[in-house]
């Protein structure tokens, strides 16, 4: 997986934001995580040790909220949830690959000082 | 990426400022009584950014997109496992269409230049990206090789992806069609295990398919689970080596860079 390019782009959407802020220290970085991500979360965490060395990151913590995942029924007009990318939904019995939640890759927000 | 399952994760402004904040709290000796704003937890400001880590390979992909429509180019983005014939199949096809339409190739390769240098002996225009330890291609890279080609001269441009069906599913590079191939030699249920792959697929290709006896191919299977999975996908099933199976892929192509040329 692509972990250390997904955590260089959040470091440098967390830094440019900090810096417009006056921020010197970035002490905490929230992702958002789709269940079907297929992104590791202990993978992003060392990804980030290693992009975050040296910069104003470093040291800082990252919490990973994870996203379960809901799929789609056309049939049903509804939503139900999903362990992987194709379910059965549990109303009409149809198969669905349609995912409206769980493949997110998202920067929440950070906390900086 | 699929257009129905409306997976694509929005972007959002950058909102700076504190989160409301509600505490009693103390004061040190001496500090008088004041009503106050101040950053909660001794200075520290939470940004709320709510922005999707692909935004910017996406925007790539975007502007990507708009000068390969300009140049009138078909552009096909060709993934698969390492191996399943990605560099034949692209060569055949260019082959095959000498003479009819002019065709590009971008290759993307970890570590050598094997591939490009097969496709070069064939007369065919390439430029090789060497990705080293990142494991896809993205719309960034893809726009710095097609500086290197003559897009005016070409009709179609195919870009070799690097043999993995994990990462390159995530970046969109701008192309027209993303084409998926899975080889009778290495299991039905591939597109059981990558769905998001197989799932954004608009092509998907059996190949191998001289080999499918040998290899106790079970068709019925593999396109049970394409059809279930790749379920926006025209399937083919050819042989890129001996040639059968590759008309019907080739008129689709033709059909679909001729609607490319009159857009
Ligand atoms: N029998 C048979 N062999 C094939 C066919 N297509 C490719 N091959 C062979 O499969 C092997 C791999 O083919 P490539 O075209 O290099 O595969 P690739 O997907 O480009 O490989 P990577 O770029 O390394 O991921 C080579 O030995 C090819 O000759 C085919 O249709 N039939
Ligand atoms: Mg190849
Ligand atoms: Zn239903
Ligand atoms: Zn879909």
């Amino acid at each position: 997986m692509h972990e250390v390019s997904i955590m260089s782009e959040a470091l440098r959407i967390a830094v440019d934001a900090a810096k417009s802020a006056g921020a010197s220290r970035i002490v905490k970085l929230r992702l958002r995580i789709g269940k079907l991500s297929g992104v590791v979360p202990e993978a992003l965490q060392f990804a980030f040790d290693v992009v975050a060395h040296g910069t104003m990151a470093e040291g800082a913590t990252l919490e990973i909220e994870t996203v379960p995942a809901a799929g789609w029924c056309a049939t049903c007009q509804a939503e139900f949830d999903c362990v992987d990318l194709f379910n059965e939904c549990p109303r009409c019995h149809n198969f669905s690959g349609e995912l409206r939640r769980g493949r997110e890759l998202e920067i929440a927000d950070t906390e900086i000082s | 990426m699929c257009q129905e399952c409306g997976c694509g994760s929005g972007g959002g402004d950058v909102k700076i400022g504190p989160p409301p904040h509600q505490h009693d709290h103390h004061h040190g000796p001496g500090h008088p009584e004041h009503g106050h704003a101040h950053t909660p937890a001794h200075g520290i400001l939470t940004l709320n950014l709510n922005r999707s880590l692909m935004e910017k390979n996406a925007l790539a992909a975007e502007r990507n997109r708009r000068l390969f429509r300009a140049k009138k180019l078909l552009v096909l983005n060709v993934v698969s496992s390492p191996g399943s014939g990605k560099t034949t199949f692209i060569r055949e096809t260019a082959a095959s269409l000498t003479g009819k339409l002019r065709v590009g190739v971008i290759v993307g390769d970890l570590a050598t230049d094997n591939d490009a240098a097969r496709l070069r002996t064939a007369g065919i225009p390439v430029v090789q990206i060497t990705t080293g330890t990142v494991c896809h291609l993205d719309a960034d890279m893809v726009a710095k090789a097609a500086s290197q080609l003559n897009l005016d001269q070409l009709d179609v441009l195919v870009i070799e992806n690097v043999g993995n069906l994990v990462c390159p599913a995530d970046y969109d590079l701008g192309e027209d069609l993303r084409v998926v191939l899975l080889s009778t030699t290495e299991g039905e249920d591939k597109p059981l295990k990558y769905p998001p792959m197989f799932h954004s697929a608009h092509v998907a290709v059996i190949t191998k398919c001289d080999m499918a006896a040998a290899a106790g191919f079970n068709r019925d299977w593999a396109l049970a689970n394409l059809n279930r999975v790749s379920h926006h996908a025209k399937i083919f099933e050819l042989s890129a080596k001996i040639g059968d199976g590759m008309k019907g892929w080739l008129d689709f192509l033709g059909e679909r860079a001729a609607t490319t040329q009159h857009k």
